[in-house]
């Protein structure tokens, strides 16, 4: 997000609160949804932002997470199926003062709007990314996704999916982003943490969400959220620390090369200081981490895998337009309209 | 040797070569300065769709046709008095659209074995005596340009290039032209490399010379500037038009233009000419794809800008979803679609009016677009501007339809002064005092309220909107209503547009109906036939939805109503559907715009069946 909208709330301007940010429409969705703590936590953060309430947008595309917009009292925009991305990069070319946020899920931004997606980030354009990742289609009723494992028994597939997942994360980092995080739908302070951070970062920023769907594909993320196996699955992205995780935070992340290995600091033969320290500004060690999912027995990162600095796209076109009007004219229509070779009949 | 000189009313000189010989430049070049000279004209560029077809080949034949005139005319004319042909492909594929006794010039160093047999010729037609019915001028342009650049400390291959430069030099002599708007092009553009800068200005000249002191030549030839209207002139082709004019409603209304495109031909060059007025605050994206254009520019509108995408027939159909979002949120948006031959990808570089019915229906659910469009390239300018305007004034997409010839072809266009343009007010709401995003004004707009607007946050999208609230809504009877709303919005564009007029009598025999790029033909058909005593009228429609109030009442006036246009009959199709009128058509949909004497063949044949 640009620094210019951030605007230090001062005695004037009153201090909004996370219901300043809820409109006055009904929230539709399932009960248990984890879309409702993904609202939640957005509502939560967005008054810490220093934003003034007019000058956030939402834009969706279509699915459950996709009527995000409806809920936020801001200015909001439900677009068409996989278009977020695209219309809400329209309108922060045409108006960089604005914070432009998109709510999109697996179907949505992967499939449908997997181009526009790729096209953004390498662009860097200045937007928000939430993906909500429920590794299925929950609006039309339960086909798979592109986030869907290999297998997975749905009601497109009933012998089982045959094609391989993406995953977010590394096609994120693969279209050049320059902010590449990922969080869990019932960890409300670790992905407020995680919107924070994006929300201050200039340039395309992406959140990967596991969110779960209870109606058709409930319990795809119990290994990361349940109190018992959570601490043994996740491993926290922490700027600067070694990769540590377990139980007993007895179990840490080494590096054999450009392999990552699970080591035990259990049994002395590896200590703390043998683990990869995380560094978010080094893209290698993104794509490292960002692999660890593919593999079994690895723990699934948390966290930002990537903040780097590079120039937006939007501002680059301000830019062209400032330098344009520098050397060239500021304008002239009827200058322009006499422009070329001209002749005159008296 | 004395030539004579013959003054002639207007002329039609075809250039025609390879694609690679440089027959766009030529002709663009010989248009400049002919226009500057003060003649009225008219071109059509045509052109094969590979940007190198195999040399000498027949499908690789690149032309580019102008008329000029001291008269008013319409049209690039129907056969050309001129052909210069480059190689025996050129001859061959042009050849049978020569004027009876009209001229060739011929570079007969292309006419060797391995050019005639590319081009299906079984023995030289420049001695075969094939060619008796025209005046034959048989000339070595190759071989002349290369010894008049025998210094230029250029290669072969880069001398031989130089060749076109030498015909144009050679028509700049035969029609007693200046050289001088064309060396200082030559000049500017090749700034960079002075060896080929000398040498095109040194081949251009020679060809002039060789006009002068050849014995071939006999006669020059004299077209005296035509009579326009008072004013400043320039020539503009379609597609730099229908920037300029995108540009002029942006100033006007005040508002910044934000263009979401995807290049495609023929729509491309307005692309190029948007992106290089960043001085004027316009904004220009090169999309991943032609969704993604059209996305950009409503996200862009949502914010305040006014919102363009340009594109052709398969872009629009890709864009089909996208401008029914527009019509549901009500965001203004202008749509040019550059129409070229389709299906699918067609033809992409010639020309087709064959998108009208795409424009009106194409899309999901019952969603009315406005739908205008442009009659010759300077009217893409007004059109251009037209189409912003009621996309503003109604918040509504609007298409504005051109076309491949138009895009290509050029005329000279009075400039107009911008303070005479007309107005485009814009108000954007700032009062949140009961601010409803669905509330409607007397033309039942609804209101611009852009994000930054303190007090007036809402929300919009796809989904069934209630009437005022614009709160989604699935209620049966509300969707009725709001279906009736969004229709009738439309309508009442008729309205807010001149009323049609009929050139000619008001009542008769034969109403000639055209839209679009016909205009020229069909002008020029009118004008011939009037001189010849021939009695009907015509009118033609910049507006085809809505139409204009007067139109069904001026069918019914007539006793024959005949459409002419490049498709199978889809304006036709429209009004019989709109004011049952049993209208004759005439159709043509081979890549390339009407002759004027098709038409006159046709409407004199209605005009002797009685
Ligand atoms: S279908 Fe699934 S994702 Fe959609 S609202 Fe219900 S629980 Fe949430």
């Amino acid at each position: 997000m640009a620094e210019e909208i951030v605007q230090k709330q001062n005695e004037a301007s009153p201090v909004l609160t996370a219901k300043d940010f809820a409109s006055d429409q009904d929230v539709r969705w399932c009960p248990g949804c984890g879309d409702y703590s993904i609202l939640a936590q957005v509502q939560r953060v967005m008054p810490s932002l220093g934003v003034p309430r007019e000058k956030v947008v939402f834009v969706a595309g279509i699915g459950c997470s996709s009527r995000f917009p409806y809920y936020m009292d801001t200015y909001g925009f439900h677009g068409i199926h996989g278009r977020a991305p695209i219309i809400a990069a329209g309108l922060k070319m045409a108006r960089p003062d604005l914070s432009v946020w998109v709510a999109t899920g697996d179907g949505d931004l992967l499939s449908i709007g997997g181009n526009h997606f790729i096209h953004v980030t390498r662009r860097n354009i200045d937007l928000n990314i939430l993906l909500f990742n429920n590794r299925i289609y929950g609006l039309t009723k339960g086909q798979y996704s592109p986030t869907s494992e290999y297998g997975k028994i749905t009601k497109s597939t009933p012998m089982g999916v045959i094609d391989h997942p993406f995953n977010p994360v590394s096609l994120a980092l693969g279209s050049n982003g320059t902010f590449v995080a990922r969080t869990l739908d019932r960890d409300a302070k670790h992905m407020q943490e995680m919107i924070q951070r994006q929300a201050s970062h200039k340039g395309t920023s992406f959140l990967e969400i596991y969110q779960n769907c209870n109606i058709f594909n409930d319990g795809a993320f119990d290994l990361l959220t349940d109190k018992e196996t959570k601490a043994d699955n996740v491993l926290v992205l922490q700027q600067g620390k070694p990769m540590v995780f377990g139980k007993e935070n007895d179990k840490g992340i080494k590096l054999d090369g450009f392999k990552p290995v699970v080591v035990s600091l259990k049994d002395g033969r590896y200590s703390i200081n043998d683990l990869v320290v995380h560094n978010d500004k080094s893209r290698e060690l993104a794509f490292i981490l960002s692999e660890l999912t593919e593999y079994p027995g690895y723990p699934t990162p948390i966290g930002v895998f990537l903040d780097i600095d590079r120039k937006t796209y939007d501002s680059e076109m301000v830019n062209q337009i400032d330098k344009a009007k520098n050397t060239m004219d500021e304008g002239d229509l009827d200058k322009l309209l006499n422009s070329g070779n001209t002749w005159k009949i008296n | 040797m004395e030539k004579t000189a013959k003054v002639l009313k207007s002329s039609i000189i075809r250039f025609a070569g390879d694609s690679g010989d440089g027959m766009q430049l030529t002709g663009t070049q010989f248009t400049q300065t002919t226009a500057e000279l003060g003649n009225d004209l008219s071109t059509l560029p045509d052109y094969p769709a590979e940007i190198r077809a195999p040399a000498g080949t027949l499908f690789g034949v690149s032309g580019f046709q102008i008329q000029f005139s001291s008269d008013d005319i319409h049209s690039p004319g129907d056969e050309p008095d001129i052909l210069v042909a480059m190689n025996p492909a050129a001859l061959k594929v042009n050849l049978k659209d020569l004027k009876k006794g009209g001229m060739i010039i011929a570079n007969v160093d292309a006419f060797n074995k391995k050019n005639l047999e590319l081009a299906k010729y079984d023995t030289n037609p420049l001695e075969d005596g094939s060619l008796d019915r025209y005046q034959l001028f048989v000339i070595p342009i190759t071989k002349t340009t290369t010894t008049a650049l025998q210094t230029s400390g250029l290669n072969m291959k880069e001398i031989t290039r130089c060749k076109n430069f030498f015909a144009l030099g050679i028509m700049y002599w035969m029609f007693n032209r200046s050289m001088d708007t064309t060396i200082d092009w030559i000049r500017g553009k090749f700034k960079k490399l002075p060896k080929i800068m000398e040498a095109n200005i040194t081949a251009l000249k020679a060809g002039y010379n060789f006009g002068d002191t050849t014995e071939i030549f006999t006669t020059r030839y004299e077209v005296a500037p035509a009579k326009l209207e008072k004013g400043t002139y320039r020539n503009i082709s379609g597609n730099e038009a229908t920037a300029l004019g995108m540009i002029a409603a942006s100033q006007k209304s005040g508002l910044p233009l934000f263009l979401g495109s995807y290049p495609i031909t023929p729509a491309s060059e307005i692309l190029h000419e948007l992106s290089r007025h960043k001085n004027f605050g316009v904004k220009t994206f090169q999309a991943e794809d032609e969704i993604a254009g059209i996305c950009s520019a409503i996200g862009a509108s949502f914010g305040g800008a006014l919102g363009l995408t340009t594109t052709s027939g398969p872009g629009l159909a890709l864009k089909t979803e996208a401008i029914g979002l527009a019509v549901m949120v009500e965001l203004p948006l202008v749509i040019i679609n550059v129409q070229r031959g389709g299906p699918s990808t067609g033809l992409p570089t010639k020309t087709e009016q064959a998108d009208l019915l795409q424009a009106m229906y194409a899309r999901n659910g019952e969603s009315p677009v406005p739908v205008v469009a442009a009659s010759t390239p300077a009217d893409c300018f007004t059109m251009a501007y037209e189409a912003a305007r009621l996309a503003l004034k109604f918040m509504t997409p609007v298409i504005c339809l051109t076309d491949g010839y138009l895009a290509n072809g050029s005329e000279p266009w009075k400039i107009p002064e911008s303070k005479g343009l007309p107005e485009i007010k814009v108000n954007f709401v700032t009062n949140p005092e009961g601010f409803q995003p669905y509330q409607r004004d007397e033309n039942l707009s609804r209101p611009w309220a852009i994000p930054g607007t303190p007090g007036l946050e809402h929300r919009i999208g796809g989904l069934e909107k209630e009437n005022v609230t614009g709160n989604v809504c699935y209620i049966p009877e509300n969707h009725q209503l709001m279906v009736n709303l969004r229709a009738q919005k439309v309508k009442n564009i008729e309205n807010d547009i001149p009323l049609l007029e009929v050139e000619g009598p008001e009542e008769g025999e034969l109403l000639v109906v055209g839209w679009g790029s016909t205009y020229g033909a069909i002008q020029a058909a009118y004008e011939n036939m009037m001189t010849k005593g021939y009695k009907f009228s015509k009118v033609h429609l910049k507006y085809l939805n809505p139409f204009q109030k007067n139109l069904g009442e001026i069918l019914k006036r007539f006793k024959n109503v005949l459409v002419c246009e490049m498709n199978l009959g889809q304006l036709a199709k429209l009004l019989r559907m709109e004011y049952l009128v049993d209208v004759k058509t005439l159709n043509k949909v081979q890549g390339l715009p009407f002759k004027a004497i098709e038409i006159e063949n046709k409407i004199i044949e209605i005009l002797n069946t009685k």
